[in-house]
C-alpha cells in the first residue's frame, strides 16, 4: 500500500525526521491561504506546489513549481495541475489526476542526496541505499554510474549500527561545504538511524527520500517521502486505514481485493480466470505464444469456491475489450466440480455472450467436466493448457 | 532415494486444529505421511482423529507447544498452517524445539517477521521451506503439503518451483509422460524465505535416484540467475526449465509478493537468456514443461 508524499512526512516528522513546513490542500482556492501562512511563518516568500499523487517523477512532469510569485501566483499554479491527469514516468500514458496538492517551505538546497530503504532478497536483510546523485532516477545512476551507489544491510538483531551510518554519511561527504561539517554528519546519521528504525516498527516495504537535501545552513532536511507499507501487516496497523486514498487505486483491482482474488487488468482481449499465481501468468504467456492476448491476470486462489468464480467472471466482463475467456483450473485443494458449478452459475446469470473454453484437471475433474457437459451452454471443453489456449485464440480471432 | 521428506519423516502439525490445517493434516495421513503430534496452545490433551493409507484410524496427540511435541513424539519435522502474524513465532517454535526441517504453508506473513526468522536461522542446521509454499512430496514415501496427492507417481525426476498449481501442471506433464518423481518441492513465492532454488538443486544433485530436474521459476528478483549460474558450475544432471510472467508487464505485482518486475529487473528474458547459458533447456510454452525434460534424456 502506497501513500502520499505529505502523509510520509508526517510520519517522518513523529520519528524526529526534519521535513519542510507544508500544508495539503484539497481545493486550488485553499492554495492562497497555506502559501501565506507559509511565508508568514519562515519569513520566505517562495513555496513549492506539489501534486500528490501515488507515482514518481513528478517533477519532470511538471508537478512540482516553485512559485516566487506569492498566494496568488501559487494559486494559477495550482489549477494549472489540479483535477487534471499528471502524466509521469511511472503512471502509464494515461496519467494519474491529481486531487490532492501540497503546499510546502522553499528551502535553500546545497545539495541533493538520495537515500532509500529496501528489503533486499539477496541477503534477506534491509537494505540502506545511499547515492550523491539526489534528484536524479536512481535507477538510471544505478545502470550507468553504479559506483555512485552505496550499500550497507541492517543487522535484524541490533538495527542499522551507528557507524554504518557513518560509513555512507563519509562515503557520500555529506559534510562537504557545509558551514558546520560536523552537525551535518551527525544530523545525517541520525535521520539514517532513524529510517531504518521506522522502516521495521512501520512494516515499510520502500521508504525513499529523494532528494535528501543538505541545506545552506548545513542542515539535512527531507525533501521527498516515498514510502510503501507491506500489505501482509495491515491487521497488525490499524492507523493505515485513514492513509488510503482510494482515488488512487485501480477500482477493479480493489474490488478483487474485497472478493480475495487477485487481479490486475492488460491491454489484450482473452479473459483468464485461472487457480494459482504462477498457473496465471504462465496462461498469460500461453495465450501470447498461440498468438492471442490476455485481457488480465487473475487468481483465484488456490482454494476458489463457486461464488469467487461469479465474481470473477463479473470481473472480467466489465472490460469492454474481452472478446473470449480461457478459464485455466488445476485443482488441487480446489474442486473442480465447485468450479464447474460457479461457471454455469456465472455463464447463466451474467448471460455470457462472449466464447468460453474451459480447461479443468485435477480433483473432482470428472463430476467438473460432466456439470459443464449437462448445462446445455455453448462451453468449449480443453483436454490441456496447450488445447484451450489454442482454442480461445482461434475462436477470438 | 528422495530429498527433504521420506520414511523417517515424523510431523508435527502446528495449527492443526484449524480449517485449513486440519484439512491438510487428514489429507497427509491418508497419504501415508507419519503424522506424530498436533499442537495447538491451550487445547494440549486432545486428540486429532484421522483415517490412515489403510483406511485406519489415527489418533494424533494435540500439545500446547512444538517443544513438548517433540519431547513425547520424536517428531523431526513441523508443518505449519497457522495464521499470517502468528507464523514467524511458530517458526521460531519449531527452530527452538530441534526440529530439523520446517515447511510452513501460510501465506501473507509481514515481510519483516520473515527477515528476523532469517536471522535466528543463521547458525542452525535447521532447513526451513516456504513460507507461502505448497511444501514438499517424495511420492510413496511422503507429502509434507498441500499438493493435491493422486498426480504425483514415484521416480526419478525432481521438480523445485516457486509456483503452486503451476508446479502441479508441471507434475501432471510429467506423470502423464510416465515419468515419475522422486521429490517435488514447492520454494514459495515470497521475497524474504527459506530454501532457495541453489540449495534444493544442490540435494537434487547429490540424491543418487533423481535423473533429472525440471525447475520452475518466474518474474522477480534474481534467484533463478543464481541458480543457473550455479547450474553451469555444478550440476551433473539434466535441467529442464520454464519461466511463467514472459507477458506480465512492469511494476505490477503478479499475486505473489515476490512476483513483480521492479527497475526494468527480475524479467522472464533476463532469466530465460541465464538458463539457456546455463545449459538449461526452457519449454516455449507451459504446456511443454515435461517434453521439455523428456527431451534432455
Amino acid at each position: 500500500m502506497k501513500i502520499h508524499e505529505y502523509q510520509g512526512k508526517a510520519l517522518f516528522s513523529r520519528y524526529g525526521i526534519a521535513v519542510p513546513k507544508g500544508i495539503p490542500v484539497f481545493k486550488p482556492e485553499d492554495v492562497p491561504a497555506a502559501a501565506q501562512k507559509l511565508i508568514d511563518e519562515t519569513k520566505v516568500p517562495v513555496v513549492v506546489v506539489k501534486a500528490q499523487i501515488h507515482a514518481g517523477g513528478r517533477g519532470k512532469a511538471g508537478g512540482v513549481v516553485v512559485v516566487k510569485g506569492g498566494p496568488a501566483a501559487a494559486r494559477t499554479a495550482a489549477e494549472k495541475i489540479f483535477g487534471k491527469p499528471l502524466v509521469t514516468i511511472q503512471t502509464g500514458p494515461e496519467g494519474q489526476v491529481v486531487r490532492r496538492l501540497y503546499v510546502e517551505q522553499g528551502l535553500d538546497i546545497k545539495r541533493e542526496l538520495y537515500v532509500a530503504l529496501v528489503v533486499d532478497r539477496e541477503t534477506r536483510r534491509i537494505a540502506v541505499i545511499a547515492s550523491t546523485e539526489g534528484g536524479m532516477d536512481i535507477e538510471e545512476v544505478a545502470a550507468h554510474t553504479p559506483e555512485k551507489i552505496i550499500t550497507e544491510f541492517v543487522d535484524p538483531l541490533h538495527g542499522l549500527a551507528a557507524f554504518q551510518a557513518r560509513k555512507l554519511a563519509f562515503a557520500l561527504r555529506v559534510g562537504e561545504g557545509s558551514p558546520d561539517p560536523k552537525s551535518t554528519i551527525n544530523q545525517f546519521v541520525s535521520v539514517v538511524s532513524t529510517l531504518a528504525r521506522l522502516f521495521e516498527k512501520e512494516d515499510c516495504s520502500l521508504c525513499e527520500i529523494n532528494p535528501l537535501i543538505v541545506t545552506g545552513q548545513g542542515d539535512i532536511v527531507a525533501l521527498d517521502a516515498k514510502i510503501t507499507f507491506d500489505d501482509n501487516a495491515s491487521a497488525r496497523h490499524r492507523e493505515w486505514a485513514e492513509l488510503i486514498d482510494t482515488d488512487e487505486e485501480d477500482p477493479v483491482e480493489l474490488e478483487a481485493q474485497a472478493a480475495g482474488l487477485s487481479y490486475v487488468s492488460l491491454d489484450g482481449n482473452i479473459g483468464c480466470l485461472v487457480n494459482g499465481a504462477g498457473l496465471a501468468m504462465a496462461t498469460m504467456d500461453i495465450i501470447k505464444h498461440y498468438g492471442g492476448t490476455p485481457a488480465n491476470f487473475l487468481d483465484v486462489g488456490g482454494s476458489a469456491t463457486k461464488d469467487q468464480v461469479k465474481q470473477a467472471f463479473g470481473m472480467i466482463l466489465k472490460s469492454p475489450k474481452v472478446k473470449g475467456i480461457f478459464v485455466n483450473i488445476f485443482g488441487g485443494i480446489a474442486k473442480c466440480d465447485l468450479i464447474a458449478e460457479g461457471i454455469v452459475a456465472a455463464t447463466k446469470e451474467l448471460g455470457l455472450k462472449v466464447p468460453l473454453v474451459v480447461r479443468l484437471e485435477g480433483t473432482n475433474v470428472d463430476a467438473g467436466k460432466r456439470i459443464l457437459a449437462e448445462s446445455g451452454l455453448a462451453i468449449q471443453s480443453a483436454d490441456n493448457m496447450g488445447d484451450g489456449a489454442q482454442k480461445i485464440v482461434s475462436a477470438t480471432k | 532415494m528422495s530429498i527433504l521428506v521420506d520414511n523417517t519423516t515424523k510431523v508435527v502439525f502446528q495449527g492443526i486444529t484449524g480449517s485449513a490445517g486440519s484439512f491438510h493434516a487428514r489429507q497427509c495421513i491418508a497419504y501415508g505421511t507419519q503424522v506424530v503430534a498436533g499442537c495447538t496452545p491451550l487445547r494440549g490433551g486432545e486428540v486429532f482423529e484421522a483415517k490412515g493409507a489403510k483406511d485406519e484410524a489415527v489418533r494424533v496427540p494435540i500439545f500446547d507447544t512444538v517443544s513438548q511435541a517433540v519431547q513425547e513424539t520424536g517428531a523431526n519435522t513441523s508443518i505449519i498452517f497457522v495464521p499470517p502474524l502468528g507464523a514467524a513465532d511458530a517458526i521460531l517454535e519449531a527452530l527452538d524445539s530441534g526440529c530439523r526441517l520446517i515447511v510452513c504453508i501460510t501465506e501473507h506473513i509481514p515481510v519483516t517477521d520473515m527477515i528476523r526468522v532469517r536471522r535466528a536461522l543463521d547458525g542452525s542446521s535447521a532447513t526451513l521451506l516456504g513460507p507461502n509454499c505448497p511444501g514438499v512430496i517424495s511420492p510413496g514415501k511422503c507429502k509434507l503439503g498441500i499438493m493435491p496427492a493422486h498426480i504425483h507417481r514415484p521416480g526419478k525426476f525432481g521438480v523445485v518451483s516457486r509456483s503452486g498449481t503451476l508446479t502441479y501442471e508441471a507434475v501432471g506433464q510429467l506423470t502423464a509422460l510416465g515419468m515419475g518423481q522422486s521429490t517435488c518441492v514447492g520454494i514459495g513465492g515470497d521475497p524474504v524465505k527459506g530454501l532457495d532454488f541453489i540449495e534444493v538443486l544442490k540435494l537434487f544433485n547429490e540424491d543418487p535416484d533423481t535423473e533429472g530436474v525440471m525447475m520452475i521459476g518466474e518474474i522477480g528478483g534474481n534467484g533463478e540467475e543464481l541458480a543457473a549460474d550455479w547450474i553451469k558450475k555444478n550440476m551433473k544432471k539434466p535441467v529442464a526449465g520454464f519461466i511463467a510472467g514472459t507477458t506480465a508487464p512492469p511494476g505490477k505485482r503478479m499475486g505473489h509478493a515476490g512476483a513483480i518486475i521492479s527497475g526494468g529487473k527480475g524479467t522472464a528474458s533476463e532469466k530465460i537468456a541465464a538458463m539457456q547459458a546455463a545449459g538449461i533447456r526452457v519449454a516455449p510454452s507451459p504446456a511443454e514443461m515435461g517434453k521439455t525434460l523428456k527431451s534432455m534424456l
